[in-house]
């Protein structure tokens, strides 16, 4: 038997997924030694016919990072759906939706509209934007359809894993790796990380406000940073509460807030909702102009508390503007 | 969809009943403990769930029997209501008033009201989020030829 076939996509994403694979650094090697790629556009050529002309199953596992966004990503994570045995949805943006998915704030016009036309780098004295079929005189030409909204991987195809974190950090794939070729699996539709919040590791966790604290809420470029205590008794956005464990607390150690790149624990729904709940408890204020003060100056809540998660919320997007 | 406090607004709603006061018919009542126990999740999943207006109704301030359950609610509300609007769910869908267990009149003041504005709002329009195809496990899917 030869050595277990592994594909790599991308989808709606920026391709550090991809990277993060590369910067296994030495790891790699070990990962190369046990499995045969049959698709990773970042590091290797193979073309959508290589995967067709493979058996249903053939694949072991096909890790797909990014959203769903268009018709030819959710072409590609069918096919990939069909040729593996196991798909794991690696990273915030397949797991989530990701920052891509703050997209859902609106729809394909207004992207189109704004991106093809009204954007300041922008010039376009035609006014052209994207079509489905354009004739020229040496045939016709087509685009995938663009959505007006982004799905996370497992509102498209069934999903058999999650690997969590933008991008996952090298001590979860390769666990993850080696957990798969292994055959050692947990059951099926497990996020491959702790399922403890990042407050029950974090080391500034002695600083946590356990009442009411906090009088304004500032962004991280308002104020100077203290690098020991919580940020949320520094009235700064840290989503730790309502965020998955297993990240190595990467921002915290550089002085920078939790953004809840690995989604809920199990335990809670929609990411967003739940962090709305512990920031409000902390705000210490009775009176009802106060109150509207504080949470006023928090510029853009859904955008901030949603800022990986909104495909995977409850609400999914938003819901008054026009979508298919 | 009301979400009521056991000790005051439940009571009062209890008052309005005992007593045959009319009020529309429109509003599930789920009886929570305090309005402090109400997660934002519950609201979000109301909507989700097609409720066309969510109200929540708890002890005046300084009324409350856990002391500062109300407080929690009010501040998470008016966050809420915030983040809602950004979904596009407009301000009269979300409301968050105090009723004692006395104020029978109240009770029947406020859902009146609140009935009425969703009514002139109408229905609640959640676009149903259909998955783009047929979610499988791809078996089904025609393959087309890629160039």
């Amino acid at each position: 038997m030869g050595k277990p076939k592994i594909a790599f996509y991308w989808c709606a994403s920026c391709g550090g997924c991809e990277e993060s694979i590369v910067d296994l650094a030495e790891d790699i090697l070990k990962v190369v030694e046990a499995v045969e790629f049959v698709m990773f556009p970042v590091a290797m050529d193979f073309k959508v016919k290589d995967v067709e002309a493979l058996q249903d199953g053939e694949i072991a596992v096909s890790f797909i990072n990014g959203g769903i966004r268009t018709e030819e990503q959710e072409h590609m994570a069918n096919l990939l759906r069909r040729k593996s045995g196991l798909v794991v949805a690696y990273g915030a943006c397949a797991h989530l939706g990701g920052t891509p998915g703050l997209a859902n704030f609106f729809n394909r016009d207004i992207i189109f509209d704004y991106v093809y036309k009204k954007s300041p780098s922008v010039e376009n004295p035609h006014q052209i934007t994207p079509k489905l079929k354009t004739t020229i005189k040496q045939g016709e030409l087509t685009l995938p359809k663009f959505y007006d909204t982004v799905y996370t991987l497992d509102q498209v195809i069934d999903v058999d894993y999650y690997l969590p974190g933008c991008a996952p950090p090298p001590d979860l794939i390769m666990k993850a790796i080696e957990a798969i070729l292994s055959g050692n699996l947990p059951p099926k539709g497990s996020v491959l990380a702790p399922d403890k919040s990042l407050c029950d590791t974090c080391r500034r966790k002695p600083t946590k406000p356990e009442k009411a604290v906090i009088k304004k809420i500032s962004r991280v470029h308002e104020i100077l940073l203290d690098p020991e205590r919580c940020f949320l008794d520094q009235g700064v956005i840290c989503m730790g509460p309502a965020t998955r464990d297993g990240c190595g607390s990467r921002c915290i150690n550089a002085n920078m807030p939790c953004l809840g790149c690995f989604g809920s624990t199990s335990r809670v729904e929609d990411q967003g909702a739940k962090f709305l709940s512990a920031l409000a408890s902390i705000i210490d204020a009775d009176g009802e102009d106060e109150i509207k003060k504080i949470t006023d100056s928090i510029a853009d809540p859904a955008g901030t508390f949603y800022f990986y998660s909104l495909p995977a919320s409850m609400m999914r997007r938003r819901i008054d503007i026009p979508n298919e | 969809m009301g979400f009521l406090c056991n000790w005051c607004s439940y009571a009062g709603a209890d008052a309005a009943g005992s007593a045959r006061k009319i009020y529309p018919h429109n509003v599930n009542v789920i009886r929570v403990m305090c309005t402090g126990r109400i997660d934002p999740q519950f609201v979000m999943k109301a909507f989700q769930s097609g409720a066309d207006g969510v109200i929540i109704l708890g002890c005046h301030p300084g009324d409350c029997h856990y002391k500062e359950g109300n407080y929690k609610a009010l501040r998470r509300f008016h966050l809420l209501k915030r983040m809602l609007k950004q979904f596009g769910i407009e301000e009269d869908r979300f409301r968050l008033d105090w009723v004692s267990a006395s104020e029978a009149d109240k009770f029947v003041a406020v859902i009146q009201d609140m009935v009425s504005k969703v009514k002139a709002l109408g229905p609640l329009r959640l676009t149903p989020l259909r998955p783009p195809m047929e979610k499988g496990r791809g078996a089904d899917v025609q393959v087309k030829a890629h160039g």
